[in-house]
This record gives C-alpha cells, structure tokens and sequence, in this order.
C-alpha cells in the first residue's frame, strides 16, 4: 500500500464529533421528555378533579377579559403530549438555532401551563396570570438593572462579580437618604451612586492593579455584606424611625396605554423603577450596537491591543464604562427599599446579584438575552410566591429552590457553550 | 511624503537595540528592511509608530523634525503599520474594524454603516484590494484578513505604509497577491517599508535595501544584489545557507502515524486523518502555512493533546494514548515549538533544565533525594558538548539566547535514548549561527540512523533538511513530495490544490525519486 492510498480522508462528521457531543445532543431530548412525563403523570395525574380558572383582569379595569376555565387533568395531559412530540421532532429532525430556541420555550411554556392548572384545580378562586406576570415584571427589576451593568462590563473586559454588592449598597443607601431627607428621588440618585461607588473600586483594583477580577467581586460582596450589616445592626435597629423608614415609590399609570386588557397593568402601571428598566434596556442596546462608544466598547472588550493601535484609551474607557455602569445597578439596589418593600433589611439582597450574572451569561451577554434570562428567573420567583398562597400540597421550601434549579438546568443543559467577550477578566497591560 | 530617520539611538537597559540609525525613504518606493531576527528592525519601526520613544535622533517627514508621543501621533502624520499579529477585532465585520476609532457618525449620533462600507468598497477597488465589507474577519483566510489591515491604514490616509514581515503567514499564493497589491500601491504614490528576514522576497520587491545587523545599519543596496551579498551582511560573515548531506539511507519504518484525528472542545478537526511513516535514516518535512494543524499533529504525537482517533505506533509499540512520559521512555526526542512556553522552564537553572525529563531517575535521583553533583557534572559534559554559551550551568536558562536555550533542549532531548526526533519549528527566531548549528545536527541524527520528523512554516528550511516532504492544509497532508519538488507546486499544496502524488510511496522507499511532476495543476 502506497502513502498516497492511505492519505485517503476520514469520514469527517464522525471523526470530528468528540466524546462528549452524545451527550449535549441527548440532553435537550431527555430533559423535554422528562418534562413531558412530568406534565402527564405528576400533574395529570395527580391533580384535584374539576376545572382551573384563569383570570385576565385586575379589579377595577376599565376594560374586562372574561376568565378562562380548562379541565385541569385534560390540559395537563395535553401539555404533557405535546411536550413529548416536540422531544421526539427535537431528538430526530434537524433543527436550526430559532426553532431550538422557540421549542424550548414551549416546552417551559407548556410545563407552566401544566403546573397552574395542577395547582389551580377545584379551586373556588381563579388564577389571576396579570397579578402574576405584573409581578414578574416588578420583581424582576434589580436582576434585569444587574444583568444589563453585567453586559455593559463584561463587554468592556472587566468580569463584574460585584453586582450583588452594588445592589445591596444602593438598597442601603437609598433607604437611608431617602428616611433622612425625606425625598425619595434623593435617594434614588445617592442609591445609584452607591452602585457606581462599589463601581470604582472594583475598577481601581481590577484595571490599575489587575487583581484577579473573581476574587475581588467576591471579596466585594462580602465587604459591602458586612459594611451593611454592621450598619443596620448598630444604626438602623436602634433608630429605625428615624434611619430606616423610607417612603416608597407609587405607582404610576401611563394614560390610555396603562388601560389596554392585559398589556396595560404588566407593562404601563408601574413605579418610575421599570420605565427606568425600559430606558437602560433601550440606552445599553442600542447604545452597544449602534453607537461609537458601543463599537469601541467591544473592541476594548475583545482584543485590547487592536483598539489601543488606533487609539482607543483603553484603561480609561474601562473605568468610564465600570463606573456608568455601577449607576445601572445601584438604581437596581433601591428599588429593593424605596421601590418595594421601604425599609432595608440585612442582606435584603438574597442572591439576586449572582442571578443577574447568571442572566447575562444565559443572555449571550446581548441585552436583549440579559433581560428575557432575567424576567425567567423573576417568573419563576414569582410563581412560586403565588404558588405558596394557593394551598397546593408542596413543601414551600421546595418551592422556594425552584428559581434556582430552573438556572442550573437552562444554564448547564439547554443553552450551551456561551462565549464571552474574549478579553473579558483580562487586565490590559500596555505593551 | 518623503520619510527620514537619522541618528535614531533606542536603549533597553544596557542593550542597544538601535544605534544611531538612518534611512529615508522617497515616495512611490519600496524600502525593505533586512535584518535577522533581533537586529532592530521592530524596534525602529516601533519608534517610528509612535509605541517607542528614541532616546536619540530625530524623525523627519518632507524635512520638518516631528515627534510621534502614540501611535496616534504617527496615524496623524500619514503612518499606517500592518503589524505581524493582525490588530483585528475577530468577531468584528470587515467594516466595523476599518472604522474603529474614526467611526462616522450620523447627525442622530448613530453610526453611518453606509459611509463605511462605501469606503472600504472604493479603496479595495482601488488597489486591488477585493474584500467583502460584510464579512466577518473571524471566518477570512489570513491573506484577506491582511488587505483589511492594509486598507484599515489606507482609510486613515496612510502614505507610508509600514509591513512588518507581511509574508510570514501567508502561503506562496497569497505572497504573489501581497506583492501584487504592494506594486498597486506603490503606483499610487504611497511609500512602503517592508520588514523581512527573507532575502528572496526583499529581492523581488524592494527598490532599496537596508540591512541592519546589531542595530545598527550595515548598508544598503540595490534589489539585484545577490543573495549571498546580502546574507553575509546580515549575518556578518560568509554563511553557508545550505546544509551538506549525504543522501539519506533509509531503513523500516520506525514512527507510523496511521488515521490520525485531533480535535479540539468544540468538536473541530485540527488534525484530520493524517497518515504517514518515517523511517529509519531519513527526515521527512511537514510543510505548511502555520495553523494548519502542524502544531496539533506534533502536541498530539507527544501525548499533549487527545487523540481521537487513528493510530501512532513506534518502533511497533503502539503509544496512541500513552502519557508523554510513556513517550520520552519509549523513544521519542521533542523539540517544541514554543521553546520558552513548552520546552524549558525559564527560572531553572541550564543544569536542571537538562534533567526535567529523567530528574527522578538514577542516576539523577536516589530514592525521594536529587542528587545535584551528577546532574551539575551532566551539565558540564553537555554544555561543552553542544557549545551552550552561558555565564554557568547554574545560570537560569531564560537568560540565555534563543540559540543558546535551543541547544539546551537539544541537549536534553538527544541525551536520552531515542529513536525518532520531532522537531516543530527548531529554527523559529534563531540567528543564522545558530541556524548552522541545529540543522547540522538535525542531518547528524539523521546519519546516526534515526527517524526524524521536522515540522517547519519555512519552505527554506524543508528543502535544506527533508528527504521527503508532506504538505499539511488545515489537518490534512495533501501530498507528499520529494526535496526536489519546484516551490510553486509546493505553494499549491499549501493552499490545498489537491495534487496527485508523485513522491516517495511509504512502504518502497525511493528518496532519490525522480523529479517532481507537473499535474498538480499549473
């Protein structure tokens, strides 16, 4: 045999396939399946005899949405053979990237479906989904602030671990400032410039003195956590009429938008915190994509020395953009105090600033994607806060892990390899 | 615009990279700067790019002294650098990266796509320059990733155009291309300085040659100076470029690569069913653009990266999953590619970068204990051995030179038992001296009756060493060939013509072939 015979190619889409792919192509299938059975045995089955009712208006519309009712066992097991269809079509037809996307979310849409009318059945009371997706919306506020500063510093190379520190220092702050002088938008302004003060140490130390950016978010969070909760202990307990009683923000409704059925009290009958969100979300999409400081902004985040060649700042564009960025979350912060519940409460902040960077990844660092992970994460929060009060047999605990759980498996099953911005936790060193 | 550097003196400490250098450079002209690795010539071009201020001398443009404090200072004044590693934004498309930093803006504050893109198109239309400005830069092939940089200079109304060894990533092809649009540009009035330590290419481009050596320039010459001239100015003494060797005497086949697949996390082939013997007494060169998989093939044959499938054996010991370890004990000598990174561990001392192979064993090693007198007394015998300058052989090793530190892991690698050496790029940054010293004993190993593979980008170096010659195109030999094979159809293979073979078959070796054939598509 000649070399010339054996330099035959291989069979490239077998050789090219690493061990693990079997499993990624298999995840996606098995987890719809596990939904789908999920949907007819635990749900169908095991669900209350009788109907669930959904309701679409809140009291006092202008404009009313009859409700809904649907035989509860019936739809779950309906959900449940659609679910098992579209892990069949998704396990053996080619798909492309959209329709993958748009079958997860009906597949999750389903199991939603599902699960209210489990919940819901027999009972007297109807499921009111505006209550649930307005709080969604509400709710989700300092994740989709988070994610969207997460975006904007990860885009400009500086890994931003400290967004649970910049929300829970512009909480505190707003809180404060706000009991004090007794002006909410007081507040709201030193609350946000808390957020971009966290900002500017991360900054200072991350891109002057290139400590290790993970470690210092950490440390960070952990600073702010203690700063805070010395301060509420020692400060805010004592004095709480006078340092930790804010007023809160109120309502507004938009004229004739904030009437429309459904629509209007989700999106238009809010507090200034979500027409801000709308705003940010506007401000940082099309700011990235379709601006000179969006452009220069990713070059800084993906290959440093290229922008430096034609004369970017790099350094000090990143601080800019750290520091602006800190504004984002730290209005975030506030909402938790004068947005919502008033008074600051030691770590009131729970988790939700790791959430957010959670969101931002599983958004592709796109804002779009930040937002869309963020309101899943803040729905299924909210879902289980009004699960809770529906009497329905599950452990509350167990209800409280589900926000959490839905993150490790859209995170590490169905989303796939993310990447990052390349120069992204990488200090810039000139040459 | 008429360029001048006189007296430009730069410094690093005590080292001085550029003394009192001058040259200038008329418009429409091609400048090329010839120098061997370490002579200066990025060190000036730096200075004259604003990245490196000179502690002496002045820059002139038409006869006014100016001072570039940044690179865009130097942009400013009609400079424009294509630098060796591409300045690309890779996700980036070919528009966005032109206009980084001048971005047109509409008067809404919103970038004005248009206008750019119109740019782009009336420059490559221009001078020859044809690239979508649409595209991705991430999915173009290096040579169009190279016009992007040169109009990325133009836009910013470079006149003189500084490339800084342009061709070193190019195939043959692309090197015509370059050339071509090199003489467009010319035509259109820009100057050019054009870096290199090739002398062909200086010849067949240049009007002017500068050579620098040391720092410092050591003349200057027409293109048709021959290449002997030039080299021994580079190198500053007569130099022998070519390597004497016997005809190789080849026996069995001692490594066997068979089927072999590397690929990467994301499923990507880098080395893609390759196959081929390399027998006893003869050297076989893997030719081939960098990034071709040349670098995977050799990581993969030394245990550093996966197998995924195929079959390496050696000497008839199958080592197609085995350790590194398992590999340097069954026989197999590395020289890296990366010799700072891979093949030596730079605060060590030249004594104990000779041992990191068998430092455990005797007689290096009693039980848990070193035992430094006979690694000192091995290093003594090395280094006088292979000629290793350095102060002692407990100097750390990245103190040494590149040539130096090259001999050291030659020192390492060919002390232990062997029976096949793998050398990827073992000449990669050296001085000519040095050049001499390795490949001689590259051909030695060879005479001892080895197996050796060398894995180079520099075609010069495959047809002074390799008996016979495989051309890797991205993961695949796309043909083997033998030494006496014209370079054009080399070239061809490099860009992955499919050629037939017409060289040395693997199992009735014949290295004397006859002379390679056309048919591999002219």
């Amino acid at each position: 045999m000649t070399v010339a015979d054996r330099v035959q190619p291989v069979d490239l889409d077998l050789a090219a396939q690493p061990p693990s792919s079997a499993f990624r192509r298999w995840l996606a299938p098995a987890t719809f399946a596990v939904f789908g059975l999920v949907n007819i045995f635990v749900l169908g089955l095991y669900s209350h005899s009788g109907d669930a009712t959904f309701a679409f208006s809140q009291a006092f519309a202008k404009v009313t949405v009859p409700n809904l009712s649907l035989p509860a066992a019936t739809t779950c097991y309906v959900c449940g053979a659609i679910t098992l269809v579209i892990a069949a079509v998704r396990a053996f037809a080619p798909l492309g990237m959209a329709l993958k996307r748009v079958s997860i979310a009906v597949v999750v849409f389903l199991f939603i479906v599902a699960l209210l009318c489990w919940a819901d059945a027999g009972l007297t009371t109807a499921f009111n989904v505006v209550n649930l997706l307005q709080g969604t919306l509400n709710d989700s506020i300092p994740i989709m602030l988070g994610a969207l500063t997460g975006v904007v510093c990860s885009r400009s190379g500086v890994i931003n671990i400290g967004i649970e520190g910049q929300l829970l220092l512009g909480a505190f702050t707003a809180a404060i400032v706000s009991t004090v002088t007794g002006s909410l938008w007081l507040g709201l302004v030193c609350g946000a410039l808390a957020g971009s003060l966290v900002a500017v140490l991360l900054a200072v130390f991350a891109i002057n003195y290139r400590v290790d950016q993970v470690v210092l978010g950490v440390v960070l969070n952990t600073l702010i956590l203690g700063l805070t909760g010395f301060l509420y202990d020692d400060l805010m307990v004592p004095y709480t009429n006078t340092l930790n009683s804010p007023p809160t923000f109120t309502a507004i409704k938009i004229p004739l938008l904030g009437d429309i059925p459904i629509i209007g009290p989700v999106f238009f009958d809010a507090t200034v915190f979500l027409y801000l969100t709308y705003l940010a979300l506007a401000g940082v999409q099309v700011g990235l994509f379709a601006t000179r400081w969006g452009l220069r902004t990713r070059a800084i985040g993906e290959h440093p020395v290229a922008a430096d060649t034609v004369g970017i700042p790099v350094l000090a564009m990143r601080y800019r953009n750290v520091i602006a960025a800190g504004v984002i979350a730290g209005i975030g912060g506030a909402y938790f105090t004068i947005g919502s519940v008033g008074a600051f409460g030691k770590g009131m902040t729970s988790g939700e600033g790791y959430i957010a960077l959670a969101a931002m990844i599983f958004g592709r660092y796109t804002p779009f994607g930040a937002i869309s992970a963020a309101l899943l994460f803040g729905f299924m929060t909210q879902l289980q806060s009004i699960m809770s009060t529906l009497n329905t047999p599950i452990q509350s605990n167990l209800l409280l892990m589900t926000p959490y759980i839905v993150v490790i498996i859209v995170l590490a099953g169905l989303i796939g390899k993310v990447r990052g911005p390349r120069a992204e936790g990488i200090p810039y060193v000139k040459a | 615009m008429e360029l001048e550097l006189k007296g430009i003196t730069k410094r690093f400490g005590s080292l001085v990279a550029n003394d009192r250098i001058g040259l200038s450079v008329a418009p429409g002209q091609v400048h090329a700067l010839l120098g061997e690795n370490g002579a200066g010539k990025t060190t000036l071009m730096n200075v004259l790019y604003g990245l490196l201020q000179p502690d002496e001398g002045e820059i002139l443009l038409d006869g006014k002294a100016v001072r570039f404090h940044s690179p865009k200072d130097a942009i400013a004044a009609g400079i424009g650098m294509v630098h060796q590693h591409f300045m690309l934004v890779p996700v980036f498309t070919v528009a966005e990266n032109v206009t980084l930093g001048i971005e047109p803006v509409r008067p809404s504050g919103l970038l004005d796509r248009g206008k750019t893109r119109r740019e782009v198109r009336e420059l490559s239309h221009r001078y020859g320059l044809e690239v979508d400005p649409d595209a991705l830069v991430e999915d173009l092939p290096v040579g169009i990733q190279q016009r992007v940089e040169i109009i990325k200079a133009l836009v910013r109304e470079a006149t003189v155009l500084i490339l800084d060894e342009p061709t070193a990533v190019l195939t043959p092809a692309e090197t015509e291309d370059l050339f071509r649009i090199v003489r467009q540009l010319k035509e259109g009035g820009k100057s050019i300085v054009f870096i290199s330590h090739k002398l062909k290419e200086v010849q067949a481009i240049a009007d002017t040659i500068t050579v620098l050596r040391r720092g410092t320039v050591v003349g200057e010459r027409p293109p048709g100076t021959t290449e002997d001239e030039l080299a021994s100015l580079m190198v500053g003494r007569n130099v022998q470029l070519r390597v004497s060797k016997q005809p190789a005497k080849p026996g069995d086949a001692v490594l066997d690569v068979d089927g072999l697949v590397v690929t990467d996390q994301t499923g990507k082939a880098w080395v893609n069913g390759v196959s081929f013997q390399v027998r006893a007494g003869e050297i076989l060169g893997v030719a081939g653009v960098q990034g071709n998989g040349q670098t995977e093939l050799c990581e993969a044959l030394m245990g550093l990266l996966p197998t995924a499938s195929g079959q390496v054996t050696l000497g008839g010991r199958d080592l197609t999953h085995a350790t590194p370890q398992q590999r340097l004990r069954a026989g197999v000598a590395y020289i890296p590619e990366d010799r700072q990174q891979d093949g030596l561990v730079g605060e060590f001392s030249v004594a104990d970068n000779m041992v990191l192979d068998v430092y455990d064993r005797p007689p290096f090693a009693s039980g848990i204990n070193l035992r430094p007198a006979a690694i000192a007394a091995n290093a003594a015998e090395r280094v006088q051995e292979f000629d290793v300058r350095t102060p002692s052989a407990g100097a750390p090793v990245s103190t040494l030179s590149g040539g130096n530190q090259q001999k050291v892991i030659l020192a390492r690698e060919l002390g232990r038992e062997h029976k096949v050496l793998l050398a990827s790029q073992p000449t990669r940054g050296l001085d000519v001296g040095s050049i001499e010293f390795v490949h001689r004993r590259i051909v030695e190993q060879r005479d001892k009756g080895l197996a050796v593979l060398i894995v180079s980008a520099e075609l010069d170096e495959i047809y002074a060493l390799a008996d016979r010659i495989a051309v890797m195109y991205e993961g695949r030999i796309t043909g083997f060939r033998p030494p006496t094979v014209p370079a054009e159809e080399l070239g061809l293979l490099m860009a992955g013509a499919p050629g037939q073979d017409s060289g040395s078959p693997g199992a009735e070796p014949t290295p004397s072939a006859p002379t390679a054939t056309p048919g591999a598509g002219q």
